[in-house]
């Protein structure tokens, strides 16, 4: 499925896709973290109209319900699959701001478009992680997007406290 | 201990003034500009209500008001972003400028006014109302909108480009040559690049400098930093409003963020009470004089606004009716026309502040309204394209 990415400058980003029945979607992701699912009018094309819109928490929890699971499942085929899209895992260093905070709180889907779909802490695996999932200094994060949203997942984790 | 009293008297009023405007806008569904700028109608000079004790006040007041706007126009955008609108949009911003700056550039030539007070006006018809647009698109839920991005582009491009254009304003205002000016331009120029080069590499200080958990320390330092700079920029001649807006650009994203939140109600107080003190500067009395010329400026820049929108809109391939939406929604022009306005009044071109206050009203009102009814207007060019291709109708 191709899914066009398109910059809203002072409001965020808008995703849009076309579904397999021919109605072209979007979602608009806030910088405030809220989503509104749009979809467009068959007879203006450019018009949108609002179907749905959920604020920071319910976004996070459709994220979690729709991709999570899934991607952790299909990880490995994904990342053969799809050209660009990668899976890394990235260090928390104990100088990091986001020791002790919950997952939640880095904003992460949001700032990067990379998800972290599992935490490595020693030798236990905590897969699809909650949002209230605490972060502790030397976790390994099982990052997965595109390269660039990896690294953009790199600087936000390594950013010194 | 009585002039104190009839201060807070005097204050109370105004606020409970800008309440009752700002209700009024709410209920109508207009911008709160237009209607802040009528408050100040009224206690202006041959207005019903005169003041006497707040008036130093609403000076020192107004002076702050234009500094937390530009910083929050600053803050609302990011060094990516105006990246991305310039790689996208450069065209959509360069039309934008000659189709708007020329005409109130020849028309300040045309009713006999000095020069500097030309470039005044090109920049007052030049630049949309950021704020006005931001609130439309959302009122209207046209955020999600095919033309939309064109529309926000076109926007940021010319926020950045005021960097450029208000200290070449401030020179040439206060009498300084063209060889100044052009100076001016590159150092505004050399300001933003430093400033965004600036805002990446030193994030993580500025971070740690203005990033706090406490919203009171987030608001002291980010005003006091805020003060500071454009009170050094006033000094070097660049005007303060430069300054501030400076400020909110090199503020990191995450930053901002938690800035945005806390300035907002400072802003708006300051904002309200810039706007008020702008227009009761004006001397009612001269209104019904340049109320044509402010019709006929009205009716000529809405026109060029118009084809900038559907410039920029086509460029997203956006067709006659996203097209119209763009065009209309940009028509607003509001508080940035106001600042520009305010720096010609200051420098002793009052016939620029009559001219804009009528001129603004005007603009600010018919925007909003008129891009309601775009889907009306755009219905020729929707009717030619069926006929043109009748297969994609059917």
């Amino acid at each position: 499925m191709d899914v066009s990415e398109t910059l809203l400058p002072g409001v965020g980003i808008r995703y849009e896709f076309r579904t397999h029945d021919g109605q072209s979607l979007g979602i608009i992701v806030y910088r405030e973290g809220n989503a509104e699912f749009i979809e467009y009018d068959r007879d203006d094309p450019d018009a949108s109209r609002v179907l749905l819109s959920v604020d920071e928490d319910e976004a996070e929890a459709v994220a979690e319900i729709l991709g999570a699971p899934r991607f952790a499942r299909k990880l490995a085929d994904l990342t053969r699959e799809i050209p660009g899209l990668h899976s890394e895992p990235v260090r928390l260093p104990a100088t990091s701001s986001f020791v002790g905070r919950q997952l939640g709180e880095t904003h992460c889907r949001t700032v990067t478009g990379a998800s972290i779909v599992a935490i490595v802490r020693g030798d236990e695996v905590i897969s699809s992680p909650a949002p209230d999932q605490l972060l502790l200094a030397g976790d390994t994060l099982v990052t997965i997007g595109t390269a660039s949203g990896i690294r953009r997942v790199r600087a936000l984790f390594e950013a010194d406290a | 201990m009585k002039g104190d009293a009839s201060f807070l008297v005097e204050l109370g009023f105004l606020l409970i003034l800008l309440g009752a405007a700002g209700a009024l806008a709410l209920r109508v569904g207009l911008s709160t500009a237009p209607l802040f700028l009528l408050a100040g109608l009224l206690i202006a000079e041959g207005g019903p209500v005169s003041l006497t004790s707040a008036e130093p006040f609403l000076e020192a007041a107004a002076a702050v008001g234009v500094v937390l706007l530009l910083l929050a126009l600053g803050l609302e955008f990011s060094a990516d972003e105006f990246g991305n609108a310039l790689k996208r949009h450069a065209p959509s911003g360069v039309v934008d400028f000659f189709l708007n700056a020329t005409p109130g550039f020849i028309f300040g030539w045309l009713i006999g006014l000095e020069w500097p007070a030309c470039l005044a006006l090109a920049g007052i018809t030049w630049v949309s109302s950021s704020g006005i647009v931001a609130k439309v698109l959302s009122d209207l839920n046209r955020l999600g909108n095919r033309e939309t991005p064109a529309v926000l582009s076109v926007l940021v491009l010319e926020d950045i480009a005021m960097a450029v254009y208000l200290p070449v304003l401030g020179i040439v205002l206060v009498g300084g040559a063209v060889l100044m000016g052009a100076l001016g331009a590159v150092l505004g120029v050399a300001a933003v690049v430093a400033i965004v080069m600036l805002a990446q590499r030193g994030e993580r200080i500025a971070e740690r400098l203005l990033n706090h958990d406490d919203d009171e320390q987030v608001l002291l330092r980010v005003l006091g930093l805020t003060l500071l700079v454009a009170g050094a920029a006033e000094l070097l001649g660049v005007s303060s409003a430069v300054g501030a807006f400076l400020v909110g650009l090199a503020i990191p994203p995450k930053a901002a963020r938690q800035a945005r939140r806390v300035m907002e109600p400072l802003r708006d107080l300051f904002a309200a009470v810039f706007f008020l003190a702008f227009a009761s500067q004006v001397d009612l009395n001269s209104i019904p004089a340049v109320l044509p010329e402010a019709l006929l400026l009205m009716v000529m820049t809405l026109v060029t606004k118009v084809i900038t929108g559907w410039y920029a809109a086509g460029r997203e391939q956006a067709a006659a009716r996203g097209r119209m939406r763009a065009g209309t929604v940009l028509v607003a022009r509001g508080e940035f026309s106001i600042v520009i306005a305010g720096l010609a009044v200051a420098a002793g071109f009052a016939e620029v502040g009559v001219l804009t206050t009528t001129y603004v009203l005007l603009m600010a009102v018919i925007g909003p309204i008129l891009t309601r009814f775009s889907d009306q207007l755009a219905r020729p060019w929707v009717a030619r394209a069926a006929r043109a291709s009748p297969s994609i109708s059917r």
